[in-house]
């Protein structure tokens, strides 16, 4: 299978634009050859191991490294007093906490970091890690949030001067007194207590880093796992009080983020000081047992939520009350302002005159994080409450709950809408999106297929959710991450034979960089996709920009892209006017040249103009010769996709399995540049519903052990837990987006799980039970017992 | 201990110690990194070989045990004069996205392929259900597969 006309098949005759181009990319990945962090082999490079602790809440007593120290391939042995001496024993969280690199006085969650090993080879590093003794002192650890705050309750930050509690925050957001006026006085209020569990993003690389430090120029090059490699290198500056300019950040290819790799974990500061200590290049990467226990975990949100509506069925008023495990660090990585994130946008896709949400962050002995795994920051657990609730309040009642939903909806004509909690979605047709989804599934032929089986004994369930995504964070206003806004750069020059290299502060974990933001570049400039070379990742050959997570890169890298394309076309005029001694006006552009009004002959290509450019040709006077731009790109709002799910499960009522028959999703990401990309983003994120709703959840038993720390126990979808996915579109153009486009990295995520937990329900016909759904909670649930999912205690 | 692996057609011989993990002895010792390791349990997949001929993970093999076999890696799939059929199909189809199961999800797929050559939805489902894949939720693969197996047929006809 050779000879076709290039490895992502634009031909001669498609030379541009957006389309389903196979992507560049995979050249190098079907090969073999993609080049991830482990496959970098520096000359004489050291590994690094690290201790952790087997106990959740423990006071260190002693940490004894003599004998790993005397093991012969080991280099160095770094503990927290080691870091202490070099005052880089903590380091501040991405939400101004502080967080332990190497434990020093006590260890707060099963996993912490305690010590750091190098030696020369992988295994001797394990090796020597199991020859350190540690003498520590048990605590009592706070497993479960809801009693975190009980007088009394260990105190677990007791480094915090002052500290005499486990509460971090309270936040709240909307009109608390109006939304009580209205539940006051409204026919109908249906509540339901729900959690969303601790689960992990788990991508299939780990996480991991390989810091090497040149003593002669003072330079420090981290390679590492990152998806934003500009929030790394000033962050490292700030921890470490290096030079900004003497950092170097390079991510090479990426298998997998999905939120996990946003952060920068002690293993990387490690890396580091190991690198310092010994001379030599560190490389430090995770095994998957420390990935799921000690890097950001995601959600474990525990939600109190209630829903107003008139007798006919309108909904008025939505408020919840929300108890917010941020483990033993506060880690997350949001917005500073929002220490929610964006959970306030729980209104969701129906126009309501009140909302109001309060928020309460305490303090356990679990691991830090909480806004990873494709959830743009906290979105996840606001669409699953709106849409559990919306549920309940159609089951408490009688209603249909496609009908509830759709006379329910935001009109095309109420766009663009400011939700009571402050965000302006930009469009939507969200009954067209709905309709579509509806269509598609064969919603009342389901419904009545449903009844059959019901009257036969079968369990067939059939679940909907409608979301409303924001992405693309965001206006420097609103948003910043430790002081930095979030505006992002791009940089376009065009070499003078016309093809290009486009630089981007995001990066690429799987989404198709290379060749999406190719094609945005070839359709604003009329030249092929395969002419444009996507450089990302790098400091030190991209501009700054806060990097790709909460499905940004499209509505924030895209617009830099496509606007400083334009930028370089009209440069491109102006050389264009001096060759063919035109006013600049009197040129048209007709995609790839400039040619005079009324003589289309008379024309000068992109390749020609930016020979030209490099040339000894006169240009107009203040016109600097070459052909390049650079800019700077600040979201004036999110953009807002939404999208329509409808879930068919069968279960099976003897042993409580459910098995999901169809998935139906219809996706409105606005403008799609590649809809074969943006499908397999889709596809990517339905599967990750079907495993947050059935099958992954972290549980802590009542000493803190981690209960999902190896792929035996933390249990991903397979293929065979997958159905055929059957997708469906509308678009929406993003007004405010240069090319109309919003994001949809994870608008599936955020979406799907309340569609299959919904179906469940509806087949089993209980009111609610929490996820993961698994077997045995499915059939608790059935005799009206359901579990705890957070907490392995029996009942 | 010396072991005499032969892997895509060439053998190595080196000197390793016995517990080295056959995924670290083609990717450290050999710098055959195509091979990914991810999850230490024989869950994940993302380090399957074939070990004389049959799909193998080799994150739970040892390199010893491998000692006079021979071993297939994604990097022995296509040859000189182009691309396997699997490997066209999982570009065409857009069967992967960060690429990091990839080499093993198509050593899977090629073995299935070449004991049936045009397998149903559910013998391909079953065939890759342990592996796993984080991005494509697995229907892009189903259709490279189909298509690789589709392409066979051709070849055939």
């Amino acid at each position: 299978m050779t000879g076709t006309i290039s490895d992502t098949g634009v031909s001669a005759e498609t030379p541009m634009g957006y389309g389903s181009m196979r992507r560049k990319e995979d050249a190098r990945f079907i090969r073999g050859k993609g080049h991830y962090l482990d496959d970098i082999a520096l000359p004489g490079m050291l590994h690094g191991a690290i201790l952790r602790s087997p106990y959740a809440h423990a006071k260190i007593l002693s940490v004894d490294t003599s004998a790993a120290e005397a093991h012969p391939k080991v280099k160095a042995v770094i503990t927290g007093e080691t870091l202490a001496g070099l005052g880089l024993a903590w380091m501040p969280t991405l939400s101004h906490d502080v967080q332990a690199v190497l434990a020093t006085d006590k260890v707060r969650f099963q996993g912490q970091e305690v010590a750091f090993v190098v030696a020369e080879d992988r295994y001797a590093a394990r090796d020597a890690v199991g020859l350190i003794e540690v003498e520590y002192e048990a605590l009592e650890p706070v497993v479960d949030a809801t009693t975190a705050l009980d007088p009394g309750a260990p105190v677990i930050r007791d480094d915090l001067e002052g500290r005499t509690d486990n509460h971090i925050f309270d936040w709240e957001a909307g009109d608390a007194a109006a939304t009580d006026a209205i539940f006051e006085q409204a026919d109908l209020v249906s509540s339901c207590e729900m959690v969303y569990p601790r689960s992990h993003p788990a991508p299939m690389e780990t996480c991991g880093s390989i810091a090497s430090l040149d003593a002669v120029t003072g330079k420090l090059t981290v390679y590492t796992t990152t998806q934003a490699p500009h929030a790394h290198r000033t962050v490292y500056a700030l921890v470490a009080g290096l030079p900004e300019h003497k950092i170097q950040i390079i991510a090479p290819d990426i298998g997998g983020g999905f939120g996990n790799k946003v952060g920068i974990y002690p293993g990387y500061v490690c890396a580091v000081v190991g690198s310092i200590v010994t001379g030599a290049p560190v490389k430090w990467v995770e095994d998957r047992s420390e990935n799921l226990m000690s890097t950001s975990f995601a959600r474990d949100y525990h939600m109190q939520g209630e829903i107003a509506a008139s007798k006919e069925g309108k909904i008025l008023a939505v408020r919840v009350k929300v108890l917010a495990d941020h483990g033993a660090f506060n880690g997350t990585a949001q917005p500073s302002k929002m220490p929610a994130g964006l959970f306030h946008v729980f209104s969701g896709s129906y126009p309501m005159a009140a909302a109001h949400c309060s928020v309460t962050g305490v303090y356990t002995n679990k691991c830090p994080g909480g806004v990873a795994y494709a959830c743009s920051f906290r979105i996840t657990e606001a669409v699953y409450l709106i849409e559990r609730l919306v549920d309940v309040l159609a089951r408490d009642n009688g209603w249909d709950p496609a009908t509830l939903r759709m006379d329910n909806l935001l009109r095309p004509e109420q766009f663009p809408y400011t939700t009571p909690l402050g965000w302006e979605y930009d469009s939507g047709n969200y009954p067209k999106t709905f309709r579509t989804a509806l269509d598609i599934a064969g919603y009342d032929a389901l419904r009545a297929e449903q009844k059959e089986r019901r009257a036969r004994g079968e369990l067939m369930g059939i679940g909907i959710s409608f979301f409303t995504e924001a992405v693309g964070a965001g206006p420097r206003k609103h948003m910043d991450i430790l002081g930095l806004g979030m505006a992002d750069g791009a940089e376009l020059r065009i070499h003078p034979t016309g093809k290009a290299v486009l630089r981007l502060s995001c990066m690429s974990q799987g989404q198709g960089h290379e060749t999406t933001f190719a094609q945005i570049a070839a359709e604003e400039l009329g030249i092929s996709p395969d002419d444009i070379e996507v450089v990302q990742g790098d400091t030190d050959q991209t501009p700054f920009g806060l990097g790709t997570y909460a499905s940004r890169s499209t509505p924030v890298s895209g617009a830099a892209t496509a606007i400083v394309a334009r930028k370089v076309r009209e440069r491109a005029r102006i050389v264009a006017s001096a060759m063919l001694e035109v006013s600049p006006d009197d040129l048209e552009w007709a995609k790839g040249s400039f040619h005079v009004k009324g003589d289309p002959l008379a024309s000068k290509s992109l390749a020609e103009i930016a020979m030209a450019a490099h040339s000894s040709l006169e240009l107009p006077e203040g016109i600097e010769g070459h052909l390049d731009a650079t800019c700077v790109y600040n979201p004036p709002n999110m953009t807002y996709p939404c999208g329509a799910y409808i879930c068919v499960v069968d279960v099976d009522g003897g042993t409580g399995q459910v098995k999901v028959r169809r998935f139906i999703a219809v996706d409105d990401c606005g403008v799609r540049i590649n809809p074969m990309i943006v499908e397999g983003q889709v596809h990517g994120g339905l599967a990750d519903g079907i495993g947050m709703a059935l099958m992954e959840g972290i549980a802590f038993d009542s000493d803190g052990n981690h209960l999902g720390a190896s792929f035996m126990d933390y249990l991903l979808p397979t293929a065979v837990e997958c159905p055929s996915w059957e997708l469906g579109e509308t678009v929406t153009p993003s007004p405010h987006h240069p090319i109309g486009a919003k994001g949809v990295g994870e608008s599936a995520t955020v979406g799907s799980p309340p569609a299959v937990v919904n179906a469940v329900l509806d087949a089993i016909g209980v009111r609610h039970a929490d996820m993961p759904l698994t077997p045995a909670h499915v059939w608790r649930a059935m005799q009206g017992r359901p579990l705890r999912v957070d907490l392995a205690i029996g009942d | 201990m010396q072991i005499t692996v032969t892997v895509n057609g060439t053998s190595y011989t080196r000197d390793v110690e016995p517990r080295l993990l056959l995924v670290h002895f083609l990717r450290d010792e050999l710098r055959l990194t195509g091979t990914h390791w991810g999850c230490d349990t024989s869950n994940c997949g993302v380090c399957v070989v074939w070990l004389d001929g049959a799909p193998a993970k080799s994150c739970t093999v040892l390199a010893a045990m491998a000692d006079g076999h021979e071993v297939r890696t994604v990097e022995g799939l296509g040859d000189a004069a182009g691309l396997d059929p699997i490997q066209q199909a999982f570009s065409d189809k857009h069967g992967l996205q960060c690429g990091f199961c990839t080499p093993g999800m198509m050593m899977t797929c090629r073995a299935l392929l070449d004991r049936d050559p045009d397998p149903s939805e559910a013998t391909i489902r079953e065939a890759i259900s342990g592996q796993i894949c984080r991005c494509t939720g697995y229907e892009n693969i189903v259709r490279s597969v189909k298509a690789a197996a589709a392409a066979g047929q051709e070849v055939k006809a």
